[in-house]
């Protein structure tokens, strides 16, 4: 695979997803990113023996075909540039595989993994994200090697709920904006002047603009972008690079406005990662929504839940809907405002630690960034669940905006 | 002629067998066939849609993996046309094999549950035990109604 325009080599390592109506979907999203699929060649004879030589020993024969094809991958028997693990949601035993076969080719290899459970209903732009992460690793590796930020460069970050911008000079951030995200153009528009009026420059001097975030598509072609980045690939670079932990191993856990990343980083480069977004009962939308039950601005609910003791309130924040019943039986029962904060800052932390993080291999520094960074016991709350230390950069919200303009700041020499 | 539903469903040892004694076999490969000569489709490789695993809700409920509930759409059609089966347990892979162990289980389910001749043994182990195999299936296909005893 040539750099930067050749074409992606994914290895489907799945339990069958052919069987399972979403293929033409995955293919879809491969295509986007100038990606194809390919399936590692094995010797069927050997899918009798493989479960008791990888130690997993498993029924179903796709499962064990899984295992074998990520031997293939591991012994290079096929070449690849990224390996895609999928199985069915629900399926336990298909969970289990799917976990330990990206461990071990994690373990083994220094391929880029990701892990997906599918259902009838997922769709290409569901694994989009996914994928232009994945290929980003394969296909990028020298920008993702920038460790400086250099020139003069901007950011913007257009996410569900706020949409951020920075520009940047010579390593420094000099101006930023942070609007809510009401309709994507305007709000990035807005953001991006912010920034620019604090930096006291103009558009015209931008040297280089990278975007990033939901929206990265459409504001990246308004604004004529250098480069335009999927938010795994560019929170990765902006957390370490924030946190001063450019080397070696290190953790990324965003809590977005809709969605959460955690993310295994390996010398700035994202390894394995996990994006959820079931229910948004783990973002940033259910700390605005208990803010407004509770009548505080959101700004004011960390210094709150800091105050209160979580255990006293029983809250499930799984589902968005549950998580706000629990709070109104909590308050209707006598909770106070401080326990019922406390209570959502641990509700959404245990839901990223049961769903996120048992697929990510937590390795020090836990780097916690995003907009619900801010709430201070949001990392109280991950650092009491998963006791060790939890790392929040300066300007952590803007952590999107940061990545891109660093990267961004590549495309200055080229 | 029997209808005759095969376990592994795409063993094409058992296929082959089954045809040999007359009698017709019910194995997914006829259904995949089907499936991708069908041109008003395009979703490779065996032209599964999102409409399949609906299908498959007639088996097992939606709570079940949508890779069993495909697998179902193309299988259960077949079970419900079986006059009777045999089902040969603990194949090696190369005998034939459908990928999901749910999908095993709950096929395997839904044919006992019908009221049909069924023969059901391992497959054999050793090589002195291939001929009692072989024989136990032709005389149960032996033992089938052919078209004009019906």
């Amino acid at each position: 695979m040539s750099e930067e325009t050749g074409i992606v080599k994914i290895a489907l390592v799945s339990c069958g997803s052919e069987y399972s109506g979403v293929q033409p979907e995955f293919e879809a999203a491969a295509a986007e990113v100038n990606a194809k699929f390919v399936y590692p060649e094995i010797d069927v004879a050997g899918l009798d023996n493989i479960g008791r030589e990888f130690g997993l020993e498993v029924a179903s024969g796709d499962l064990r075909l899984m295992m074998a094809r990520a031997k293939a991958v591991v012994e290079g028997t096929t070449h690849v540039d990224g390996v895609f693990i999928t199985t069915c949601f629900r399926c336990a035993e298909g969970a289990i595989v799917r976990n330990e076969v990206r461990r071990y080719i994690h373990k083994h290899s220094n391929i880029p993994v990701i892990s997906y459970s599918f259902t009838e209903r997922t769709t290409a732009g569901t694994l989009l994200t996914r994928l232009e992460a994945l290929t980003t690793v394969a296909r990028r590796r020298h920008l993702l090697a920038r460790e400086v930020q250099t020139g003069l460069t901007a950011g913007i970050d257009s996410g569900s709920t706020t949409t951020k911008a920075v520009v940047m000079r010579d390593n420094e951030i000099i101006g930023s904006g942070w609007v809510p995200t009401t309709k994507v153009l305007e709000s990035a528009e807005e953001a991006y002047s912010l920034a620019l009026k604090e930096a006291g420059v103009s558009r015209d001097e931008i040297q280089a603009l990278g975007t990033t975030g939901y929206g990265r598509f459409l504001i990246g072609d308004h604004f004529n972008a250098q480069l335009i980045q999927e938010e795994i690939t560019v929170n990765s670079k902006g957390a370490v690079y924030l946190a001063d932990c450019q080397t070696g191993p290190a953790t990324v856990i965003d809590i977005g406005g809709m969605d959460n990343k955690a993310i295994s980083v390996d010398d700035g480069i994202p390894g394995m990662f996990t994006m959820g977004g079931i229910c948004a009962g783990a973002s940033g939308r259910f700390f605005e929504m208990i803010s407004k039950r509770l009548g505080v601005d959101i700004t004011e609910l960390g210094a709150l839940a800091v105050k209160g003791m979580q255990e006293k309130v029983t809250m499930n924040s799984y589902c968005i809907v549950f998580g706000i019943q629990s709070l109104v039986n909590s308050l209707a029962k006598g909770a106070v405002p401080e326990d019922v904060a406390a209570a959502a800052c641990y509700s959404v932390v245990e839901q990223i630690f049961e769903q996120q993080l048992q697929e990510v291999d937590v390795k020090e520094p836990l780097i916690l960034v995003g907009g619900s960074s801010l709430i201070e016991g949001v990392p109280k709350a991950l650092g009491d669940l998963l006791k060790i230390d939890v790392l929040v950069p300066k300007s952590s919200h803007l952590i999107g905006a940061v990545g891109a303009a660093l990267l961004a700041s590549g495309y200055v020499e080229e | 002629m029997a209808k005759v539903f095969i376990y592994p469903v795409n063993s094409l040892i058992l296929a082959d067998l089954v045809e040999r004694f007359g009698h017709k076999p019910l194995a997914v490969m006829n259904q995949v066939r089907e499936k991708v000569t069908n041109i008003s489709l395009d979703s490779p490789p065996v032209n599964i849609t999102p409409e399949d695993p609906k299908v498959g809700l007639r088996y097992a409920a939606v709570e079940v993996p949508p890779g069993v509930r495909g697998r179902m759409a193309l299988i259960g059609p077949l079970i419900e046309d079986a006059e009777a089966a045999i089902i040969v347990e603990a194949p090696p892979v190369n005998f034939g094999c459908v990928g999901c162990n749910r999908t095993n289980e709950l096929m395997k389910y839904i044919v006992r549950s019908k009221d049909i001749p069924i023969l059901e043994l391992r497959y054999p182990e050793t090589e002195e035990n291939a001929p009692e195999f072989m024989y136990k299936i032709a005389a149960f296909l032996e033992s089938l109604p052919r078209e004009e005893e019906k």
